[in-house]
């Protein structure tokens, strides 16, 4: 995937590096067993349940566990190898990690928490973050001279981004950075996260137990499981996974990328190209080649074996069925693949025995209802 | 008013306070963060030993220490091996005698002040590239301002305020150990009743004023300045 490059990577002088890492841990109740890497400028989505282990693995890669065991490589600067007995202390890796309470200091000004990091990390290494810039990027400059205790939860989780990225992280870390925000602040910070991952040069791990965040953001997906990766891929795939797809009940749905290509003026509509065609929306007012994510509901997708000729439905692809699952006493959940493309089809199981579903087995794809995800 | 007497035992108090305070407040930081940072085995021991100065009548105190510092103790064997001397009945046995008696009054609000401050404060920090004498400096010490203060004030406070260990461990010799609150004695032993009162007023105001000023500061600066 490329997307534009903008003025905060070519500050980079090198390419970022890949983080490599594989860790062990075990405390309570959680057997940890990881292993990843986590490629430049991709943004890695870690989903799943409370105490898969998730956040302890960002901490254990940042070098907060220091029971944790294994090997964790930012290309060759080896952060953590235990067999050779070596253990990066944290303030030595080049981390930024915004937890998910911000933890901001509250005894100093916004500004004073924004060059905490500049001062400590960035002029050691000598890169360079441009402070007015990225005060500028995430909206801080009315909040400089506030002391964090004033600060809403949304505002500190906007300092707290910040402050990590101005010490010159090379590998970003994010637990969960709006589980403790109001929706209308989560909205903005999604959207200023979007953009920054979309042009970040280093690796950046996203923690999270929501789905919506996750398929906004990612381009990879880690799906966690008591302290395993159960599966991983590309958000895409991972979200039309059938088991993936069962857990999520009736909000299961499939993330289809897509560019905006021209509006059908006469009738208010935006046409969306993505590899199986081209979707005919309505209410997306997005500028053309804008690259944008949509969500198409598995309820919102039925099945024919003939293409309809006189329907209201504008959406009707040729699509194959790939896989088939049970989806409680009487429904069916079907995976589909529409020119690349994987589409989910929630629908009865009467519907899919007189259908005659199989995999392999070619039908048309109406689809009801498709949502611009942001 | 104050005889010539009253002016140096004035001044052995303000030095051994001075001293007392200076010493612990180095010592007790390190001691109060190895006790908040992580629960080990044998805490439970080293901090009943710290508390003991609190319940321990200050002439149990005072005598163990005259026993150990004096000229047929191992302490004072060790000192007087080394051309020290034994440190009973000197200056350096009272500031010994007053850090071990005043250890407590150090270390509780420092240690209260330490666990207040979350253990995410030294993570973000250390995220950030701190280093941990850097976590200390520039993000702990000043978070945990008011405690420090109450641990300066309440040890100075305390030290000026004790009695037996420092009969028990320096004597009573005027210039070198005679400190306020045993002047105060020797006036009544003599029946001098103005001057014991005009030391017990002294000592009681000062005390007053000391722990009022640091109520004051705590309370304005008990919640951050906004």
């Amino acid at each position: 995937m490329t997307h534009p490059r903008d003025r905060a990577q070519q500050q980079h002088a090198d390419p970022g590096k890949a983080l490599h890492c594989r860790l062990r841990l075990s405390h309570g109740d959680l057997d940890l067993d990881v292993t990843a890497t986590f490629a430049a400028g991709r943004v890695t989505a870690i989903l799943g349940p409370s105490g898969a282990g998730k956040t302890t693995w960002l901490r254990a890669i940042a070098g907060l566990e220091r029971e944790a065991r294994g090997l964790c490589r930012l290309n060759g600067e080896i952060w953590q190898d235990s067999e050779a007995g070596i253990f990066v202390p944290p303030h030595r890796r080049a981390v930024g990690y915004v937890f998910q309470d911000a933890a901001l200091f509250p005894h100093m000004t916004v500004r004073d928490n924004l060059r905490f990091g500049m001062r400590h990390r960035a002029h050691r290494t000598g890169a360079h973050m441009d402070f007015d810039e990225i005060v500028t990027t995430l909206a801080l400059a009315p909040l400089l001279d506030r002391r964090p205790p004033t600060l809403s939860g949304g505002e500190a989780q906007r300092v707290a981004i910040a402050r990590a990225l101005l010490s010159a992280p090379e590998v970003l870390l994010f637990d969960e950075p709006l589980s403790a925000v109001d929706e209308a602040a989560r909205r903005r910070i999604l959207d200023l996260l979007e953009n920054l991952c979309r042009h970040t040069a280093v690796p950046v791990l996203y923690v999270s137990h929501n789905r919506a965040e996750v398929a906004r953001l990612a381009d990879h997906v880690l799906l966690m499981e008591k302290g395993r990766i159960r599966t991983q891929g590309p958000v895409t795939e991972i979200f039309a996974r059938l088991d993936v797809a069962l857990d999520a009940g009736s909000d299961a749905a499939a993330v289809v990328e897509a560019t905006v290509s021209d509006r059908d003026e006469a009738w208010n509509l935006s046409r969306l190209t993505f590899s199986g065609g081209t979707f005919l929306v309505a209410g997306i007012e997005r500028p053309t080649g804008t690259r944008i994510r949509l969500r198409v509901l598995a309820r919102d997708v039925s099945l024919t074996l003939e293409r309809q000729k006189d329907t209201s439905i504008l959406n009707i692809f040729p699509a194959t069925v790939t896989d088939l699952a049970q989806n409680g006493p009487a429904g069916m959940l079907i995976r589909l693949d529409v020119g690349g493309t994987p589409l989910l089809s929630a629908i009865t199981r009467k519907s899919a025995h007189a259908l005659n579903l199989h995999p392999g087995r070619k039908v048309f794809a109406q689809v009801k209802a498709v949502a611009l995800i942001d | 008013m104050l005889t010539p007497a009253d002016i140096q035992a004035l001044i052995v108090t303000l030095k051994l306070a001075a001293m007392t305070t200076a010493i612990l407040l180095v010592f007790a930081m390190p001691l109060s963060l190895w006790l908040v940072r992580r629960k080990r085995r044998g805490q439970a021991l080293i901090e009943s030993v710290i508390a003991l100065p609190l319940v321990l009548p200050p002439t149990v105190l005072g005598f163990y220490l005259l026993v150990l510092l004096g000229a047929e103790g191992p302490i004072g064997r060790l000192t007087t091996a080394l051309g020290i001397g034994p440190l009973a009945f000197t200056f350096t046995g009272l500031v010994i005698g007053s850090c071990i008696y005043s250890l407590p009054f150090a270390v509780q609000p420092l240690r209260d002040a330490f666990a207040a401050i979350p253990r995410r404060q030294w993570e973000a920090a250390a995220t950030l590239g701190a280093s941990p004498l850097a976590v200390l400096l520039r993000v702990i010490l000043p978070q945990a301002r008011n405690g420090l203060l109450t641990a300066a004030v309440l040890t100075f406070a305390h030290t000026i305020g004790e009695f037996g260990v420092v009969l028990m461990i320096g004597g009573n010799i005027p210039g070198r150990t005679q400190v306020l609150s045993i002047a105060i004695y020797d006036h009544v032993e003599a029946l001098d009743y103005t001057h014991a009162h005009i030391l017990s007023a002294g000592l009681l105001i000062a005390a007053f004023v000391m722990l009022a000023l640091l109520y004051r500061f705590n309370r304005s600066h008990g919640v951050l300045p906004r």
